[in-house]
């Protein structure tokens, strides 16, 4: 820049960019509150966990509740449902992790992760078809399990994708036994 | 447009109202004494078509709110209080939920008119960005109108549309989230979509006035494709195109009457009849016509971000359109080889349409995919090669040597002196 005939930048210039500047922080400022009043309010928070009493659910029977407007499949799993779920190499699985909020996020998708510490007959997962969030039916599908009518996604009796579009295994929502019948999720 | 009118006011009026505000020789140069090309035929009353059907929506819309509640326990029973409680309630919402269908029946055929002549050429290229915006802002509209009666239909379609955002990386789930206002498609949802689809029709309004105002900065484009030379090719907007476009609408009521009154839920589904239930979907979920070809190519592509912008991107494309096809020949008329593309490419979009309506299994995914890279291949391929391959017929000297002799884009004779531009 050895020639130039361009002024030096005066006070109003300086004032120009400083009134600019001042205007786009206020209006980013301004409109957050715009933009995070669409995100889940108070009372959609407060919905975080729910019991369920599981006396009455036999062997082989499932029911579906509601947790944050959402599905959730409480399944007791029949022993040859267990059995055919734990022979399945994790090599066979297009979704090789867990995906239960219960354990490390690293955990592999074998049986003994999926279904509830120490009561591995009893399966909870969230409801939603991971591809783009149908119900799945259940005791349906190539593989005994679920199986989502929308666009063709068979899980098997762990809730484990095998077959489809889906990218993820079922979600497994935090979840304890409080007492022997009655399981807290959320 | 204003410019277009020699109107000087004679009363005293309207002296003294042009003097503060041109409104009287605005709406006079742009819908009076604009000066039209000659030669347009009937696929050009579309455009006053589609004004008329915008108005009608607009209107069914803001007197069906009067008696809609918003509310996920209310808005299944509202709707059919509207039905069976409301005087011409039943009148009210069929014309409107077919008024919808009419919409997009009316713009595919005004988007394929301006494919076939190209009306997306220059200096047309902003009416046409603007006329993709339009077509965009309609599909959303439409598709919060259709969540609003809260029936299965109307909660999984959003579920599933709402899903997609999901497939972007990392951030798709907080974007879900954000769009849902909640953890799964509820109250707040209902409730935003409503807003939206309230304001988005006059957001539409807003941008067809650009469109309009685009396409009478430069012309209209017309059959021949060659720009008006003398006066002697054009003719007033009024009463030569004002009265084409109302003989024009009226049929298209007659068209539009005949769904609402004799065939008001053919274009719909049975099971939005059936309240929304979060826990259940129902077997076969399918979007309504109009998104039939897009949601075949969504599914096409057998990796969920990649159908997602598979998707986005056959609307996308039409934004570039103009500079994809590289043919200086503006109508189709005079291009042997574009006019037979043309055609496979309406084709094809309808097979695209029938594919999205099938189950996603066996030989219809075979075939989605074939048409979907079919679809890509006429934008990103034909077009831009046709343009070098092909030799157009000559084209006529003016507007008025189209429309004498025969105009059919035959040669005609010496006279035709090949336009070079």
């Amino acid at each position: 820049m050895a020639h130039t005939d361009q002024a030096e930048p005066t006070r109003r210039d300086f004032l120009y960019i400083a009134t600019g500047a001042a205007g786009a922080v206020g209006a980013a400022a301004l409109a957050w509150p715009f933009i995070d009043q669409m995100n889940p309010d108070a009372s959609a928070l407060a919905l975080a966990s729910i019991e369920v009493d599981v006396s009455a659910v036999e062997e082989g029977q499932s029911i579906t509740v509601k947790w944050r407007g959402k599905p959730v499949f409480i399944r007791n799993r029949t022993e040859a449902e267990v059995d055919e779920a734990k022979v399945v190499p994790i090599s066979d699985l297009p979704d090789k992790l867990a995906r239960n909020a219960n354990l490390p996020a690293t955990a592999e998708a074998t049986d003994p992760n999926r279904g509830v510490e120490g009561k591995e007959n009893w399966l909870v997962q969230v409801g939603i078809c991971t591809h783009l969030g149908c119900v799945p039916l259940g005791d349906a599908g190539d593989f005994g399990g679920w199986f989502c009518p929308c666009h063709g996604s068979h899980y098997d009796t762990a809730g484990r994708i095998r077959k489809g579009p889906a990218p993820e295994n079922l979600l497994i929502p935090p979840l304890e036994f409080v007492s022997d019948s009655t399981i807290k999720i959320g | 447009m204003a410019g277009h009118s020699n109107y000087v006011p004679q009363s005293a009026a309207a002296k003294w109202l042009e003097s503060r505000l041109p409104v009287i020789s605005l709406v006079r140069g742009s819908f009076v004494d604009f000066p039209t090309p000659k030669n347009l035929n009937y696929w050009w009353t579309f455009g006053g078509i589609l004004f008329f059907v915008l108005i009608a929506q607009i209107i069914t819309g803001i007197v069906l709110v009067m008696h809609y509640t918003p509310n996920t326990l209310l808005a299944f029973d509202s709707v059919e209080h509207i039905m069976r409680d409301v005087n011409f309630g039943w009148m009210l919402r069929y014309l409107h939920s077919n008024g919808a269908s009419m919409f997009f029946i009316a713009v595919y055929i005004h988007i394929f008119r301006g494919l076939y002549y190209g009306s997306y050429k220059a200096p047309r290229e902003i009416s046409w960005i603007l006329g993709v915006i339009i077509f965009l802002i309609m599909m959303g509209t439409a598709f919060m109108g259709y969540v609003l009666p809260w029936g299965q239909m109307s909660f999984w379609g959003a579920t599933v549309i709402t899903n997609l955002f999901s497939a972007i990386p990392l951030v798709g789930e907080a974007i879900k989230t954000w769009l849902w206002g909640g953890f799964a498609v509820d109250n707040p949802t209902l409730n935003r979509f409503f807003s939206l689809h309230y304001l988005l029709p006059f957001m539409i309004f807003g941008v067809v006035l650009l469109h309009v105002w685009a396409f009478h900065t430069t012309g209209n484009n017309n059959p021949s494709g060659v720009q008006p030379k003398t006066k002697q090719d054009t003719v007033p907007f009024h009463p030569y195109y004002t009265i084409k476009d109302l003989f024009a609408i009226i049929v298209f009521m007659i068209f539009f009457a005949w769904f609402a009154f004799y065939l008001p839920n053919y274009m719909g589904h049975p099971d939005n009849y059936i309240e929304a239930n979060p826990l259940v979907t129902p077997a076969h979920i399918v979007p309504e016509w109009y998104f039939l070809p897009f949601y075949a190519i969504l599914r096409a592509v057998p990796d969920k971000l990649g159908g997602v912008l598979a998707m986005f991107g056959a609307i996308a494309i039409l934004f570039v359109l103009p500079w994809l096809d590289t043919s200086k020949v503006r109508s189709g008329k005079y291009r042997p080889l574009f006019k037979q593309f043309f055609w496979i490419f309406a084709l094809n979009a309808v097979a695209l349409g029938y594919l999205g309506a099938m189950p996603a299994e066996g030989w219809y995914v075979t075939f989605s995919r074939i048409f979907t890279v079919y679809y890509f291949a006429h934008f990103l391929v034909i077009l831009p090669l046709l343009g070098f391959l092909e030799k157009p017929r000559p084209l006529p000297a003016s507007i008025s040597e189209a429309v004498l002799k025969g105009g059919s884009g035959k040669p005609v004779a010496a006279a035709a002196a090949p336009e070079t531009k």
